[in-house]
């Protein structure tokens, strides 16, 4: 087992605590068969002078996932010049996270933490700059919470010294809320994922769970082209044959 | 908010995806801090070609830093590869003398000193952070606010 960051300065009443949906994502991202893919990809045995990878998470919660990922690099990725960013819709999260990927980067592998940045999904990500996306999304079947408020529950108003139950309960309720299907969050994201990925080298990891449909989502991505390839590879919460949560790869096969 | 991860970014807004105006994002009245971090060689060898190099030296210049240089330096330029295992590299020392025939290069992971322009790419790319400012962007001039190190990317519903 690789170490699991700390995430025991972070206050879960406003920010997402790890569950089992991040969990599946760390085992995931572990395996002997996704460690043997990320480095065919991008170890430096394997493609000298190589540039460092870029790894985005976006919807960081409490860092656990970028942290894991930052202080495990060499493992991972058998390379530690990786270059890690982070967006989270909750200000609160970003500055979470980013005390998380520190702590981790200075107990583990020194790998290269950017920055955790305040945005919608990854808007504000350039083109094809993305090597290794990642996106434990909102993803349960309930109604989305009203963003028209989201700039006074960001932040902590001039002389409030702590957030409100009602602002807290609106960063919780954005961390899971996935409107319809569970999927509206992750839809708007797919669509901005063939923009960022780098064509050559980008792959994505999508967590999904069964409600949102995941074998339509798959075949979904793959309709978006030739190349396109969208396989599940990784699972947990087997209930009745349903496997409730889904870790999907999203990459695209060259053309060679 | 670090100086290269400025390098990945642009305007959030969908209409300036396909302006090239809209990156870099220029930094305003930014109040700077040095977080320190240690030097990474490998990785400052490695990023060389995809860092934007030409915007770097738009954004350091904004920011009233020394001027960059008109073009990155050379991957040979960041490291002198020390001779023996104790011997330290002398200032001053010519850095092709090190590499003289009587000395082989090792062929795997030499032992590697970073030069002073590796230390000063490293202090611009790493360690030089925006506490307090704007970013804004230069085809729709919207500014996004910097504040405690964390940019706000995001939008007002009518700008989406
Ligand atoms: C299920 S939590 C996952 C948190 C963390 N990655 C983990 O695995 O524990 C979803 C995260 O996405 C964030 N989020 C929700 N909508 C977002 C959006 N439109 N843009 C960026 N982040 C968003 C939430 O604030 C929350 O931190
Ligand atoms: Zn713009």
């Amino acid at each position: 087992m690789l170490p699991t960051p700390s995430t025991s300065h972070v206050c879960f009443d406003r920010v997402y605590e790890p569950a089992e949906d991040s969990f599946l994502l760390l085992d995931t991202l572990s395996t002997s068969s996704e460690i043997a893919f990320l480095h065919n990809r991008f170890a430096q045995a394997n493609s000298k002078q190589s540039t460092p990878p870029l790894i985005l998470e976006v919807g960081v919660g409490s860092g656990v996932v970028l942290a894991f990922v930052a202080g495990n690099t060499s493992r991972i990725f058998g390379r530690n010049d990786i270059l890690t960013l982070g967006t989270d819709i909750n200000r609160f999260a970003c500055q979470a996270a980013s005390e998380t990927v520190r702590k981790a980067i200075k107990d583990h592998d020194p790998s290269l933490f950017l920055d955790v940045v305040n945005a919608d999904l990854a808007s504000t990500i350039r083109a094809n700059s993305v090597d290794v996306f990642i996106f434990n999304p909102p993803y349960v079947p309930a109604e989305l919470p009203d963003l028209s408020r989201h700039d006074s529950f960001n932040v902590l108003s001039v002389g409030q010294k702590s957030t409100s139950f009602e602002q807290d309960s609106y960063l919780l309720e954005l961390s899971y809320a996935g409107g319809e299907d569970g999927m509206a969050v992750t839809n708007r994201m797919l669509e901005q994922l063939p923009y960022i990925l780098n064509p050559e080298r980008g792959v994505a990891y999508l967590l999904l769970c069964a409600q949102n449909k995941p074998e339509e989502v798959k075949q979904r991505i793959r309709d978006w082209g030739t190349g396109w390839v969208a396989e599940t590879v990784g699972v947990s919460g087997k209930k009745a044959g349903w496997e409730k949560l889904h870790i999907v790869r999203i990459w695209r096969n060259s053309m060679a | 908010m670090k100086l290269l991860t400025l390098n990945f970014l642009t305007c959030a807004r969908k209409t300036c995806k396909s302006a090239p105006s809209s990156f870099p994002l220029h930094p305003r009245e930014a109040e700077l801090e040095v977080v320190q971090a240690d030097v990474n060689l490998a990785f400052l060898k490695n990023i060389l070609p995809r860092l934007m190099w030409g915007e770097l030296r738009t954004i350091t210049g904004e920011l009233g830093l020394p001027t960059l240089p008109d073009t990155a330096p050379e991957r040979s330029a960041l490291f002198t590869a020390a001779a023996a295992v104790s011997e330290t590299t002398t200032p001053g020392v010519d850095p092709e003398a090190i590499d003289a025939p009587e000395h082989p290069a090792p062929v795997e992971e030499p032992e590697e000193t970073p030069t002073q322009t590796a230390i000063d790419l490293h202090r611009i790319l790493l360690e030089t952070c925006i506490k307090e400012g704007k970013l804004v962007c230069g085809n729709c001039g919207h500014e996004y606010a910097v504040k405690e190190g964390v940019a706000n990317f995001l939008l007002p519903g009518h700008l989406v």
